[in-house]
């Protein structure tokens, strides 16, 4: 079981918490360029009016 | 020895009205549900009969052993002015304050629980569409799973965990606390800006959370003023012998199913931790409301926490001191208690999601709200060049929460998922199996035209003949399939089903 194995798996060690992991350039590159699609989808369903929607959202309170 | 963890979300909704010069959000709410079930009813997905009421009633009658003991003659009360409907899957869906707000049925586990929160959004998705087509001219209702409005005006989100009532409440206080300030990391739906008055953007550009900017008070009954971390709203909808429901008001509404999940299955560790006083860090906030809001307004997650005792640690420092208490927790007391055997898995993403924040927050983009937010919006800054202080931003971010599917920014993220999507479409018809929601869930759909009323801990039938009778059903874990399946197959008519409970 995977999950049972994962338990084994020991603690983060107190070395850990300042080793830096700097990410490859090119798999940030990589990243870039899905997100830039992603981002021109996200600008197709974006209100057009972004000042005028964020003004006229108003909630009451609630719970 | 811990009690079974019967879990349940309440999801407040904003909502907007298009198409109109002046929009009420208690008619849109109301609107919105009411077009839900006209649908439903028009295509046979649920009774076309008189809609079943919430029943306000409460009462802690005595139990016989199978968890129900009919009683007659108690005229139940009523609530009309508001939608306050049953769904066929147990779960709640009303008009609460301003807001339309799903409750979903009680679950036993976190994975169920996020799939009725997912189903409970479906539910919202076509209540939207149903509103439309209902209202035409260009109408439209909007609901949006978030819980602020950017201007100082906050909804929620609130867990609900079954306890033993023999856990000292002052303990659950002293160590849930614990982790609510510290889970913030991960349970985060983030936020740009802040709503704290006189500090701006330029202070506190985004966060993680949606909810630490309205929390005041460490403990207290409150949910809408001076909101406390820890609520102590006791109203355990069960034998309060037995039961108390802690009432969590301090979390974020998740798109991320793995977010809710995390956020449940963990909760539900830390809290059997509690009640078998084996919650490990002894250690308390000097505190506690300004940790809240420090933890939310850090995106480093490393800057050191002042503690009762003088010292410090980080919100990362204490997650994992939590995970390995709860290994150990797990390891000696079994998963019981702790939501089943689903929470191994919890506590092994816990734990991998914990170490990941450590490392870099930014790969849990797919799994985790703040993060997937904010990774959109550096993306935007970066190619428009534009400060945080943007509408723009702002909008992004209202519509990360947007429920409509064609126009959400969540659903553009394939996020990772927890629950099958065909799944969550059979839940929201249909009610988990091993609580008492199967109970109320089958018994709507079977006798609709006989239920009067219904709400968590009894139902009110009409067999036809005087009195209304009540079943109570106050112990959650009864009720189940396996506990009235055959007996509802077997029974024809509602007044037979009540003879059977009764005998």
């Amino acid at each position: 079981m995977a999950e049972q194995e994962k338990r084994q798996a020991p603690a983060p060690a107190e070395t850990e918490r300042v080793t830096e992991h700097p990410k490859p350039a090119a798999k940030d590159q990589a990243l870039a360029d899905g997100l830039d699609d992603i981002l021109d989808e996200i600008d197709e369903v974006l209100e057009t009016n972004a000042e005028e929607f964020v003004k006229s959202y108003v909630q009451k309170g609630g719970e | 020895m811990a009690s079974i963890k019967v879990v349940g979300l309440e999801t407040e909704y904003g909502i907007v009205h298009r198409g109109v010069d002046d929009p009420n959000p208690i008619t849109a709410s109301s609107l919105l549900i009411n077009a839900y079930l006209a649908r439903c009813e028009a295509t046979g997905r649920r009774p076309a009969t008189q809609r079943v009421s919430w029943d306000f009633e409460d009462e802690s009658p005595s139990l016989d052993a199978r968890g129900f003991t009919p009683l007659g003659a108690r005229p139940p009360e009523i609530e009309t002015h508001l939608v306050n409907a049953v769904l066929t899957n147990g779960a709640r869906y009303y008009v609460d304050h301003a807001h339309p707000e799903m409750s979903t049925p009680e679950c036993l586990d976190a994975r169920t629980v996020t799939l009725y929160d997912r189903a409970g959004e479906l539910v919202v998705i076509e209540s939207m569409d149903a509103a439309k087509e209902l209202l035409g001219g260009g109408q439209e209702l909007i609901a949006y799973k978030n819980n602020s409005d950017g201007k100082g005006n906050s909804y929620g989100t609130h867990e609900n965990y079954l306890m033993d009532r023999a856990t000292p409440f002052s303990h659950i206080v002293a160590n849930a606390t614990v982790h609510f300030v510290t889970r913030q990391i991960f349970i985060g739906a983030g936020k740009v800006g802040c709503e704290i008055p006189g500090t701006g953007v330029d202070v506190v550009p985004y966060q993680l959370t949606q909810r630490a900017d309205f929390f005041e008070e460490e403990v207290g009954l409150e949910t809408t003023l001076k909101r406390p971390i820890i609520n102590t709203r006791d109203e355990p909808h069960a034998d309060a012998q037995k039961y108390r429901r802690l009432h969590v008001i301090v979390g974020d509404a998740n798109m991320s199913e793995f977010a809710t999940w995390l956020k449940v299955g963990s909760t539900m560790i830390v809290l059997a931790m509690i009640e078998d006083g084996e919650f490990a860090p002894e250690l308390a906030f000097r505190a506690p409301v300004q940790a809240l809001r420090n933890v939310s307004y850090d995106l480093t997650l490393a800057k050191p926490l002042r503690l009762a005792d003088g010292t410090t640690a980080t919100a990362i420092e204490i997650q994992a001191e939590i995970i390995g208490a709860a290994d150990k927790y797990l390891e000696r007391y079994g998963t019981e208690g702790a939501g089943g055997p689903d929470a191994l898995a919890v506590l092994a993403a816990w734990r991998e999601t914990v170490e990941t924040l450590e490392r870099d927050p930014m790969e849990l983009s797919d799994r985790i709200d703040w993060v997937a937010k904010k990774k959109v919006l550096d993306a935007y800054r970066s190619r428009d060049g534009i400060e945080w202080g943007d509408a723009r931003l702002r909008a992004l971010d209202l519509q990360y929460h947007d429920m409509r599917p064609d126009r959400s920014v969540f659903n553009k993220l394939k996020m990772h998922t927890i629950v099958d999507h065909d799944s969550a479409v059979a839940g929201a018809d249909n009610p988990p199996e091993d609580t008492r929601a199967y109970f109320r869930g089958e018994c709507l759909r079977r006798f609709p035209d006989a239920i009067v009323a219904a709400n968590w801990d009894s139902m009110v039938f009409d067999t036809g003949e005087p009195p209304l009778r009540r079943v109570p059903m106050m112990e959650p874990t009864r009720g189940s399939a396996a506990h009235v399946a055959d007996l509802l197959h077997g029974c024809e008519t509602v007044k037979e089903l009540l003879d059977q409970l009764q005998s």
